[in-house]
Formats: structure tokens, sequence, C-alpha cells
């Protein structure tokens, strides 16, 4: 079974052309690593698979369902999540809002119940917040709990982006560059928890890195962009070999 | 019922408060005049705590509060006026009409304008404010009941220390409910980042439309409790000024705070009035000298307001 299917996305910003008729397929499950230079479109497709940009051309297909040109919102409930690439964290909300903000969003109990203070809103919340401490507690972040989200270190941040859209239940996880702005010794953790996140969740994912061991070390198959195009899809270990990626990566007199 | 068991303590303080008050008045230790001032002190407290939703919550700055204020309190006026309502029960269902009013009219206006942020949508609720301020000076071309620019005279008044107490009392539990219920939580995060609220699944125009129509709803039953109490109104009563009064009970109080907006309430009604019996009579005009120092000397010691959240 497909969770994903990406069919000739195409997109521009005036007259370039970010994205320029891109394909791959995420199987249930599977790790699929995006990788390419700077500016190569990556996040560009990021944004067109979760609504956020307009699909210009193409078509996305989430379980077999056309998902183009969804509302961002509506997502989620479907089973996407994703995180970004310049953590969007709700700064002034406590790391516990963060997550509980997520999970209430997906069960959640109407307008009544939040006035009168019904059955089952006690019900609910006390649900939510059972929950937010597990996923709080499987990131590290216990003890932590009231602390406002922009006084976290910014590995801790990142890791609590991931436990966010996780809270969401997603049945595929989008991941943009969660190694950006990392030391060495944070890729490293975040890479362990990306691992037994997909232990834990059994989930499809999609990573956007730069950091190509990171992607190297997870990935089932990686897809490589340059230029809004895709060069080369493969295995980590086809890729690692492949002329054309070396080429984008380093130029050509590498080569 | 759950509603009155969670707010017990509040609704016990609130008798006590009730009580205290009531026991003043009684004894004769103040004026009708400040019987009247606190009064008002609860209606600018409901109005207030309606900004707040919208912009201390929701992060949705309106310099436009006022004309939902206007909305309810001529809504009530007129519908008390040709009635003639006596009756303080015939009167509820009538204050609320004037807040759904206020609400409905809210709505209609935020699903344009809230697709607008921050600076664009200080100058789109500014111009909706001056249309309502305008439409209710020329009010007596509807109907001559409103009087336009003469004011809209000869309203019943209704508003009692008891009904505005009860009345104000619930709309606060009822505000404190939403703030802390997952709704609270989604206004919230709108004001923190809009992207991540849609990432996660909040449908943040929606959201954003439910604050400002309750924001509007609240304002709208402070204003007929308004109209009511002093039994004329007029235009000038809810322009611009009208709408920065509230936006600086919200900010001095602290945004997002619901004991912040019921200070800065009291505080600012009780100032501007009690300079007014404090000051002699040479200086009484410079008391709106006194207000901005005092203002912006708050502003360098709690930047963030009176009340701003622990951070535990």
């Amino acid at each position: 079974m497909n969770a994903l299917e990406v069919e000739g996305l195409e997109k521009s910003f005036g007259g370039v052309k970010a994205v320029d008729g891109i394909s791959f397929v995420v199987e249930e499950g599977k790790t699929v690593g995006i990788i390419g230079p700077n500016g190569a479109g990556k996040t560009t497709v990021f944004n067109l698979i979760t609504g956020f940009y307009r699909v210009d051309r193409g078509r996305i297909l989430f379980y077999g369902k056309n998902i183009t040109r969804t509302q961002p919102y509506k997502l989620p409930h479907l089973g996407i999540a994703r995180t970004f690439q310049n953590l969007r964290l709700f700064s002034n909300l406590s790391v516990f809002e963060n997550v509980l903000s997520a999970i209430l969003k997906k069960d959640g109990y109407n307008v009544v119940s939040s006035v009168f203070r019904t059955a089952d809103y006690f019900m609910k919340e006390g649900k939510a917040e059972k929950k937010a401490r597990e996923l709080i507690e499987f990131f590290q972040l216990s003890g932590k709990e009231n602390y406002p989200a922009n006084n976290l270190p910014y590995g801790e941040q990142r890791r609590l982006e991931i436990a966010r859209a996780l809270a969401l239940q997603p049945k595929i996880l989008l991941v943009d560059e969660p190694g950006a702005g990392m030391n060495p010794r944070e890729v490293q953790d975040l890479l362990q928890t990306l691992r037994e996140v997909k232990e834990r969740f059994s989930l499809s994912i999609v990573i956007i890195e730069h950091q190509m061991g990171l992607v190297m070390n997870i990935s089932d198959k990686v897809v490589v962009m340059d230029f809004g195009e895709k060069i080369m899809e493969g295995t980590p270990g086809e890729v690692k070999k492949d002329k054309r990626v070396i080429e984008a990566y380093l130029g050509e007199e590498f080569i | 019922m759950n509603f009155f068991w969670e707010a017990r303590k509040v609704i016990l303080l609130s008798v006590l408060i009730y009580l205290s008050v009531k026991a003043i008045f009684f004894f004769g230790y103040v004026s009708q005049y400040i019987e009247q001032i606190t009064l008002y002190a609860l209606i600018v407290i409901l109005a207030s705590l309606g900004l707040n939703v919208i912009y201390g919550y929701t992060g949705q700055f309106s310099l436009g509060h006022a004309a939902f204020y206007g909305i309810g309190a001529y809504v009530s006026a007129y519908l008390t006026k040709i009635f003639s309502i006596e009756n303080i029960f015939a009167y509820i269902p009538i204050l609320f009409i004037s807040g759904a009013a206020a609400g409905l009219i809210g709505y209609l206006i935020g699903i344009p304008i809230l697709r607008l942020r921050d600076d664009f949508l200080a100058i789109a609720t500014l111009g909706f404010g001056t249309l309502v301020r305008v439409l209710l000076d020329n009010s007596d071309k509807f109907s001559e009941v409103f009087g336009g620019s003469r004011g809209f005279v000869g309203i019943p008044r209704l508003t009692t220390f008891e009904l505005a107490f009860v009345i104000v009392i619930f709309l606060i539990l009822i505000t404190h409910n939403l703030i802390y219920s997952r709704y609270g939580l989604f206004w919230r995060c709108i004001k923190n980042d809009e992207l991540a609220s849609a990432s996660i699944g909040i449908n943040t125009f929606s959201m954003k439309l439910m604050a400002f129509t309750y924001g509007c709803f609240l304002a709208g039953i402070g204003g007929a409790l308004y109209a009511n109490l002093y039994t004329f109104l007029h235009p000038s009563n809810f322009d611009i000024l009208k709408s920065i009064d509230f936006l600086i009970i919200v900010i001095v109080g602290g945004m997002g705070s619901i004991a912040g907006t019921i200070y800065a309430g009291l505080i600012w009604v009780g100032f501007i009035e009690g300079l007014r019996i404090v000051l002699p009579a040479e200086v009484v005009d410079l008391r709106w000298v006194f207000i901005p120092l005092l203002l912006i000397a708050l502003m360098m010691w709690k930047p963030y307001g009176l009340m701003t959240k622990s951070r535990n």
C-alpha cells in the first residue's frame, strides 16, 4: 500500500520553477529521505503536500485519496502531520500545552461541554493530559512540562515539535530539516529519537535533510532533488555512489 | 451541576463582595454618584473582557470595540423604549438579544476583516468603528426614536446593581470556562503562530471568528447595561476614544488575564472618576494630564500589564 503518491508536481514563483515535475512514492511504514542542495525545492514540495502552497500542476494522493489543494488545517484530520524547517512552536505556551493542543484538536469536546463543564469535558481533558504526559516522557522532556516552549534548548525544541506532530496520531509524518542548526551531538540524539519513533508509532516518514549522515542512516529510500527536479531515487547505498548526486553536491570537477 | 461546583470559589467570593458593597451602600457611606460609578465599572469590565478575548487571547487587534458596545446599547435602548419595559425579568432577555445583535454584526463583519492581519486589521476595525459612529449620528433618519446626533433620550432605567453584578459574574465564569478549555487553548495557539496552528488541524479562521463574535457579544451586553443605567445615549460615547479606553484596560491589566482586566477596569474607572472628586475644582480639567502620566509610568514599571501570567 502506498501511503503517499506524488505525481508530476509543479510550482512556480513568478518566473522561477521551484518544483518542476516531481514524482515519488512513499510506501506504508517506510522512511523516505529527500535530499538536495540549498534551493533545490525540497521545502516547497513539503509546503505543496501540506497545502501551505497551492499546487500549479500535478497530483498528491494519500492512501489513494486525492488531497491536492486541500486546506492545511484539514490534513491533520486525515492523518498527515508535519514539522517546520524554522521551528514553529507555540513559543509562549508551555511544553505541556504545546502537546495538549494537538491532542485536544484530534479528540475534543464541544463548546457546551466547555462552558458547562460536562462529564465529557473532564473525560476528554483527563485522557488528553495523560497522553500528553506520555508523549513528553517519550521525548525526554519530563520535568519541563511547565516551561514556556521558547525557554528550551534548541535540540529539545526540535523534539517538542516532533512530539506535537505525533500527538495528532498521524499515519505519515513529514519532517523538514530536523537537524538544521544542531550540533553533531544533538543530531545523533535526534537520529536515535527518530528511530524510536519509527519503531513505536509505526508510521511512514518523509524527511528532508541537508546532513547526508542523518538521512542515509534512517531512510529506506532517498529522493535526490536539484533545481526543482528529481535527479535520482534509490537506496542510500545507491545514492551515495551516484555520479549525478556527487555532481549536484560538490560540483562537476570532483567526479 | 458541574458549572456551579467548579465555580464555587468565585461564587462565594462574589457573594462576599456583593454583601460588603451592599453594606457600604446601605449605610450611606457613599453618594448615589459613587454607586453609579461602581455599576459603570462593572460594565466597563465586561466590555473590556470581550476585547481581551479578541486581542489579549487570540491576538486580533481591534480598534472598533466601542462600535459593538454601541450596537448593544442602542438595540437595548430601542427595545426597552418601544416595549416600555419596566420589569427586570422582561429586561434580561432583551439584554441577551442586544448582546446577540452585537455578536451577529461582529460575526458578519468578522468574515471579511479577520482574513487581515495586524495593522491591516487595525485599520479595518477602525473603519468599522467610524462607520457605526456616523450611522448613529444619522440614526434619526431611520427612526426618530434614535435621536441621531441629539442623542437617544428617555430610556427606561433598568440596570440595578444586583442585575449587573449577577450578569457580569455569570459572563466572567463562562468566559473563564471557555478560556480554560480547548477553545481558549486554540485561541492562544493562534496568537502565537497561525501557521503552526493550521499544521495541527486548527481551523484558524473559524476560531478567530468565534473569539471575535464572542468578544463582541460581551461588549453588546455591556452596552445594553450601560444604556439602561444612564437612560441617555449619545453617539460620541461610542467612538474611537472609547475603543481606546477598552484597549488601555486590556493592556494595563495584562493581555490574556481575566483578573487583570477586572483590576484594570476598576482602577481605570476609579481613577478617572476619583480624580474628579479628589482634585480641587481649578485643576479638575487637568486630570487628563495626570492619567496619561500614570499610564506611561505604569507601562515602564510593568510593560506586560498588572497581571502578567506567572511562569511557575
